[in-house]
């Protein structure tokens, strides 16, 4: 599975909807995912890429790590795998 | 119904070790917030605590002591010696039967499980010390203030998160107002600030990497703290013919639940936390001057809290100080309100107002007066404390000038 697949399957089953519901243009809102669901998800795909995304769930747009929809997510993961030695 | 009055005040924290200590701190404004030492700290996100510097517990306790005695209990026993000191009450006979502890900790012996969990998990082994058990249990503090001082009525813990302290502190003053305890011992502590106890909070995101800066627009989250407040709360007449000195009248109190999310506040939830404590009290909202704010520093707490206040006080919220001591202290959750009440007591007692520091910018969401970065003087009859826990669990103390 791509990057795209896994975090698109993480954030589908966060969700509770099926993976081809979820588009790159989805935003987290539309999806029914809240803070606390949000910071699940965030959880989630850490342990999947053992990456750390520099997430506070007090200045979310504070970060450097863009969650305004399905497509920007999975760049600023696809960034830090790939920034991992 | 019985007036009840505080007669005794102790206390360990970031900002000192005993209240006079404590509340030169706030009065200057001074941070007891700093870079974290502990073990394995460096795997942490989160590095920063209000973390209580320079205590000896080797000195204090003896070896047999130390075996028993976790941190949060070693906080409370300083703090309860103080408070009993100063109050100068003795627990003989029908006073010491009827009288009791009531304390908050959310979390209890926290390094003990910590470290016997490193010990069995990571260190393998397989035998831990006999006294485990009794050292990590949330009762252990009440337990040992109970037998230090000679305690022998109604004595128990309360554990509501960040709201603990309110919780028991409430308890605590509803048994002596109905008459059930002519005195009661109450406050309470907590000392997480070890591996896992940070590791459990980091995971939440809501912490801060470098302040707590309440109501500032550039918040970015809590900071945890450490410590104990312990408080002599005695029946007014009984105070008064032994010639206690009274620090100031415990005059109502409300609970309240949410009902709603287990960690996102509701300010329905904590306005009828604080108009319910001016009604027990009978009194109105323009009475009161000052309110120690629950004041997390998150961007949540922050804002639900301000429109709770603006809420329930109306045009008189613009009137009224708020300020966050968590700014100087840190979150001390399950021990917080305890050590937040001695800001409230200094500002009915000595005029002073302690400041929210860290404060940089303002926030539309928080318009009120939080004294920002400096201590005010100011005259104060009434003040309200605060604490809104995880849970949706608040509870509101309202104390008066005597």
């Amino acid at each position: 599975m791509s990057i795209s697949d896994r975090v698109i399957a993480i954030i589908a089953e966060q969700a509770v909807l099926e993976p081809s519901d979820v588009t790159p243009e989805s935003t987290l809102e539309e999806l029914g995912i809240d803070s606390l669901g949000l910071v699940e998800s965030i959880f989630a795909i850490e342990e999947e890429f053992d990456i750390s995304i520099p997430f506070n769930a007090n200045e979310p747009s504070a970060s450097d790590f863009d969650i305004s929809n399905v497509a920007a997510i999975i760049t600023g993961i696809q960034k830090l795998v790939s920034e991992k030695v | 119904m019985k007036r009840v009055v505080i007669t005794g005040a102790g206390t360990i924290n970031s900002l000192g070790h005993s209240v006079p200590d404590t509340l030169e701190a706030m009065r200057e404004g001074r941070c007891g917030i700093s870079a974290l030492e502990f073990r394995d700290v460096e795997r942490l996100a989160i590095q920063i605590g209000g973390q209580v510097r320079g205590f000896e517990a080797e000195g204090r306790f003896n070896r047999q002591q130390m075996t028993l005695y976790d941190r949060f209990t070693q906080f409370t026993l300083t703090a309860a010696k103080e408070a009993i000191d100063q109050s100068g009450i003795e627990f003989h006979g029908d006073l010491a039967a009827r009288s009791g502890v009531v304390l908050g900790t959310a979390g209890g012996g926290v390094s003990t499980w910590d470290d016997n969990y490193r010990s069995v998990y990571e260190d393998g082994k397989n035998r831990v010390h006999p006294f485990v058990v009794p050292k990590l249990m949330n009762n252990a503090a009440a337990s040992h203030v109970s037998m230090e001082h000679n305690l022998k009525g109604p004595s128990f813990t309360v554990s509501t998160a960040c709201a603990s302290s309110n919780h028991a502190m409430a308890l605590a003053f509803q048994m002596v107002r109905s008459g059930a305890a002519p005195a009661m011992l109450t406050g309470g502590s907590e000392s997480m600030l070890c591996f896992g106890g940070v590791k459990a909070w980091e995971g939440l995101r809501v912490m801060s990497k470098d302040a707590c800066r309440p109501f500032s627009a550039n918040r970015n989250g809590m900071v945890q703290g450490e410590g104990a407040g312990v408080f002599v709360f005695e029946e007014y007449e009984h105070a008064r013919a032994r010639g206690a000195d009274i620090l100031c009248e415990v005059v109502g109190f409300a609970m309240s639940s949410d009902a709603s999310d287990i960690v996102m506040p509701s300010k329905q939830g904590a306005a009828r936390a604080m108009s319910g404590a001016l009604a027990d009290a009978g009194l109105s909202a323009d009475s009161v001057g000052y309110i120690n704010a629950h004041g997390t520093g998150t961007a949540a707490n922050d804002k639900t809290e301000c429109a709770a206040v603006a809420g329930v006080f109306g045009p008189h919220a613009d009137e009224l100080m708020i300020s966050s001591t968590k700014s100087m202290h840190g979150h001390l959750i399950g021990g917080t309100g305890a050590v937040e009440l001695l800001a409230c007591i200094m500002a009915l007692r000595d005029g002073v107002i302690a400041p929210t520091i860290g404060y940089e910018e303002p926030d539309p969401e928080c318009a009120l007066d939080v004294v920002p970065n400096e201590a005010r003087e100011a005259k104060v009859d009434v003040a309200l404390s605060n604490a809104f826990a995880f849970g949706g669990l608040n509870a509101v103390i309202a104390l008066k000038r005597i």
